[in-house]
């Protein structure tokens, strides 16, 4: 009876809740059709780390928590954000508390219990299952249901920010009973349940054709009554992003389109037939040269570009690293090649913004005159054919990145920049899934780095940077004794910077931490441990008759699309 | 004839084999690498759980005869089944699983059949019924104002890249004038009048496209080999014992032309299964030819396998169907 009493009053409690903003009906707004020109693989996140896939499933499968447009945490599956004041952290930093929304279902109608988490946690830990974002699960000791609605993560050590498992769109629920034959080693095999998860997001797959479309339904048990404002969506892959931007901007065959990876005066162009307008969002991507602090001359063999060929015979003098950080104009790289897609940048660290540090920008101004007297101070002497040179070193460097239209042209410009205080560079390119492979046996990665500087764009997911400033620390350099693994692709070494990275990760408060994280950007920039070029955005497409779209660069772009609708 | 026919099927086999250890071979290879479209955000440890989760850490050649063993075995008894509905052992086991999709990679192709047969056979059908007429009115009217358009028309088609005549078809009648929709739409299921047309409408263009190709190529081959026949000796009697030009021209001559014609067209058609990787790329047709791409820009390395012995086994059947057609047509040819 009691036990009665407290579901009625819960279900009343979430009907007043949902009531009240209920000014649309659900599934009134016909069908939504959604174009990604990289077709979507599977809809398990876990199974493949890529970002088409973690979109696409984050309409079907949730999260306990995700992040808004802003960056801030907001509860989906969750009641509320635990918090070490609410509670919901745990003082010593080693466990936190999350409690379900009450009356929560599957789209099965089945209801959601805190044991789906914990099985989704045994899931991606389980041996031999190759788990895309074990990551996010990392330094997890246990998952455990305290009670039908409460899940409590413990940690090995003190996590200052313990919003990671369960958090953002690559870390989401899914159902125990549909996966749990799925474990480890059979993960792969269980075809149905990956293409098809039963989730608690406010669209159900209808049909997944792999690598081609996927027919979504609105969600019947969805929490929200009056949602999802469209009965069905279709989300179409393949082609290439101009013809995407194409198809939403100029011939409004479909109405939301992500990824427009497409020079900024076509895409201008394409806004001009008035069908369709671009959204843009900021997120943590840097597009960057690294530049090599270790020898890469071909004749060191197997040692170039490790820390036995030693450092680098030009790029290890600080004057020549700065020279050519103050030689590029960024303005006009980011206004040739990124449009409203890019910003320029001097931080490595250039979001959220509490973190993002403003004493770093003198590279932000080309200042060619400066560069140039820089070098000449050092001893860097022009010969006869207009390059630099000091004690038989020539300043000669060779450029890679992957291939690519905007880096190429990037690439061209950059060459014509550095020409100008007598550096000489030889530009190369090199196929994008050699050169993000990662295969310890290619010469081509940028892992190994077998050139003098390299360009390419990282990020890092969520909005706490401790894990990717981390990545700059001297254990963190890849090397043939670890696989070529490690993210210090620039080979920067300092321990002030290695102490800094240890006391952050010990600091909880965030206006502390954020103070931490700018100074190891600072550090970073002040060395030129690379060059940051443009802080990039995200850009998307939707229709103009497409409503509620909040461009989301911190989590799946489609985070909301329960809240869309048709323009009346 | 029939040894003939044995003899070259059993000489297949080996063929394939070799064909099929050459390709393992050259795609591992290439550089490219199955994680390099996941984001630079998964840590290099994950990394290294992904590769040996998808049996990348095993020895090249236990990694090939593990496939040859799913491919020649286990897919086979899994087609065994689904058809007779028996369980052959345990009914569990291993089939060839793409690494992208994490799915079995022959029900990819099943379910890709259909758009590329539709698309890319039409085109190449459409390809045929037009070039023969075209060729032969080119041949008979050497020089003419027909020949003369017949073969700038050819050439332009020949020669002009389809990723050209696509996307300014799509720029014309998508973009401008709103005619055909852009991107093809492979859930449409022709129920009614209404759905048919949709469907006709989302192949014009990617048909049209691959038959000016087709026509173009195949029309050539015509008009050279009627030419070649029209000034034999045969003609020139026929033509004296007054037989009508219409017979001379249609029996005599198209007859004994047809002969290299009907060659060419049979080894065109792997090329059918194979896809227009182009066009259904433009298109979004998303048939095998998008299918092989997106594996191969992936480096799904078990579909790209599976996919291009698919199409060497066909290769090799469609030679040996042109050779035997080849003698089926023309008399003077014996292989026993």
């Amino acid at each position: 009876m009691q036990k009665l009493r407290i579901l009625l009053a819960a279900s009343v409690a979430s009907v007043a809740l949902a009531g009240t903003p209920a000014l649309a009906e659900r599934g009134t707004d016909g069908d939504l059709k959604i174009l990604f020109w990289q077709a979507v693989s599977t809809l398990n996140p876990y199974l493949s780390g890529g970002t088409k896939e973690v979109y696409s499933s984050s309409m079907v499968i949730e999260p306990l928590a995700r992040y808004d447009e802003t960056g801030t945490l907001v509860p989906m599956l969750a009641a509320e954000i635990p918090t070490v004041e609410n509670g919901g952290v745990a003082a010593d930093l080693k466990s936190i508390t999350w409690k379900l929304k009450p009356d929560l279902k599957w789209s099965d109608g089945s209801a959601v219990t805190a044991d789906d988490a914990v099985f989704t946690w045994k899931y991606c830990t389980a041996p031999d299952g190759g788990c895309a974002q074990a990551a996010y699960y990392e330094g997890v000791t246990n998952v455990e249901a305290v009670d039908a609605s409460t899940i409590k993560v413990s940690f090995s050590e003190a996590k200052p920010y313990p919003y990671s498992a369960f958090v953002g769109a690559q870390s989401p629920i899914i159902q125990a009973a549909q996966f749990k034959d799925c474990m480890g080693a059979k993960a792969p095999e269980c075809t149905s349940a990956n293409f098809g998860p039963i989730g608690t997001g406010p669209f159900v797959v209808k049909e997944f054709k792999p690598n081609d479309v996927i027919t979504f339904e609105a969600n019947p048990n969805y929490r929200d009554p009056a949602k999802p404002a469209f009965a069905t969506a279709t989300l179409k892959g393949g082609g290439d992003a101009a013809s995407a931007a194409r198809a939403v901007l100029e011939t409004g065959e479909f109405d939301y389109a992500w990824n427009m990876q497409v020079e900024p005066e076509i895409l201008a162009t394409m806004v001009a037939a008035g069908k369709g307008k671009l959204v843009t969002s900021f997120g943590t991507q840097v597009e960057r040269i690294d530049v090599n602090a270790f020898a890469v001359d071909p004749s060191l063999g197997d040692k170039r570009s490790t820390k036995e060929a030693g450092p680098h015979p030009a790029l290890s003098d600080p004057a020549v690293r700065k020279a050519l950080s103050l030689a590029i104009d960024r303005d006009i790289i980011d206004e040739a090649g990124y449009g409203e897609a890019g910003q320029p940048t001097c931080n490595i660290l250039p979001a959220p913004d509490i973190y993002k540090s403003t004493d770093v920008d003198w590279c932000l101004k080309q200042d060619i005159d400066a560069a140039n007297k820089l070098l000449d101070d050092a001893g860097w002497a022009k010969g006869s054919d207009g390059v630099r040179a000091k004690d038989g070193v020539r300043l000669s460097f060779l450029f890679q990145t992957s291939t690519n239209s905007v880096r190429q042209a990037s690439q061209a410009l950059i060459k014509d920049m550095w020409a100008q205080i007598g550096v000489e560079t030889e530009l190369r390119n090199i196929a994008a899934n050699v050169f993000f492979g990662g295969d310890p046996a290619s010469p081509d990665t940028f892992q190994k780095f077998y050139a003098d500087v390299q360009m390419y764009t990282n990020n890092f997911d969520g909005t706490d940077p401790e894990k990717y400033m981390a990545g700059w620390m001297c254990d963190k350099i890849p090397s043939p004794a670890n696989g070529w693994q490690g993210e210090n692709i620039v080979r920067y070494c300092n321990a002030d910077y290695d102490k800094l990275v240890v006391e952050l990760g010990k600091t909880a408060k965030l206006e502390e931490r954020a103070s931490i994280a700018k100074k190891l950007n600072d550090m970073l920039t002040n060395d030129v441990a690379q060059i940051p070029l443009i802080h990039r955005g995200s850009v998307s497409s939707h229709s103009v008759t497409l409503e509620g779209v909040r461009m989301n660069a911190w989590d799946s772009e489609l985070w909301n699309v329960a809240d869309w609708s048709r323009k009346k | 004839m029939f040894t003939y026919t044995l003899r070259r099927l059993l000489f297949a086999i080996p063929t394939l084999l070799i064909i099929s250890f050459i390709i393992f071979a050259l795609l591992d290879l290439a550089p490219s690498d199955p994680l390099s479209d996941l984001p630079l955000t998964i840590p290099p440890e994950v990394r290294a759980q992904i590769r040996d989760a998808m049996g990348l850490d095993q020895p090249f050649l236990i990694r090939y005869l593990k496939w040859l063993h799913q491919f020649f075995v286990n897919e086979p008894l899994n087609i065994f089944e689904q058809i007779t509905g028996l369980t052959v052992g345990t009914g569990e086991r291993m089939r060839v699983l793409s690494w992208a999709t994490r799915s079995p990679v022959v029900d990819l192709i099943v379910q890709r059949l259909p758009q590329t047969l539709w698309v890319v056979g039409l085109s190449y059908l459409f390809g045929v019924l037009l070039a023969i007429p075209i060729g032969v009115v080119s041949a008979y009217k050497q020089y003419s104002i027909f020949d003369q358009i017949g073969t700038f028309v050819s050439m332009v088609g020949y020669s002009v890249p389809t990723f050209f005549t696509g996307v300014l078809l799509i720029v014309i009648f998508s973009s401008y004038l709103q005619w055909f929709p852009s991107i093809y739409d492979t859930n449409l299921v022709v129920r009614d009048w209404g759905s048919f047309l949709a469907q006709a409408k989302q192949m014009f263009l990617p048909v049209l496209v691959l038959t000016l190709y087709n026509t173009s190529q195949i029309s050539r081959f015509v008009r050279s080999s009627m030419l070649d026949n029209l000034h034999q000796d045969y003609v020139r009697t026929a033509r004296a014992k007054g037989v009508k030009e219409k017979v001379v021209l249609l029996v005599h001559v198209l007859r004994n032309s047809l002969i290299p014609v009907v060659t060419v067209i049979a080894l065109g058609v792997p090329t059918i299964f194979s896809g227009a990787i182009i066009t259904e790329q433009i298109f979004r047709v998303n048939g095998l030819g998008q299918l092989l791409i997106t594996a191969i820009q992936g480096a799904d390395i078990p579909l790209v396998q599976t996919l291009t012995f698919i199409f060497a086994f066909l290769i090799v059947l469609f030679n040996l169907i042109a050779d035997v057609l080849y003698g089926i047509l023309d008399p003077r040819i014996r292989y026993d």
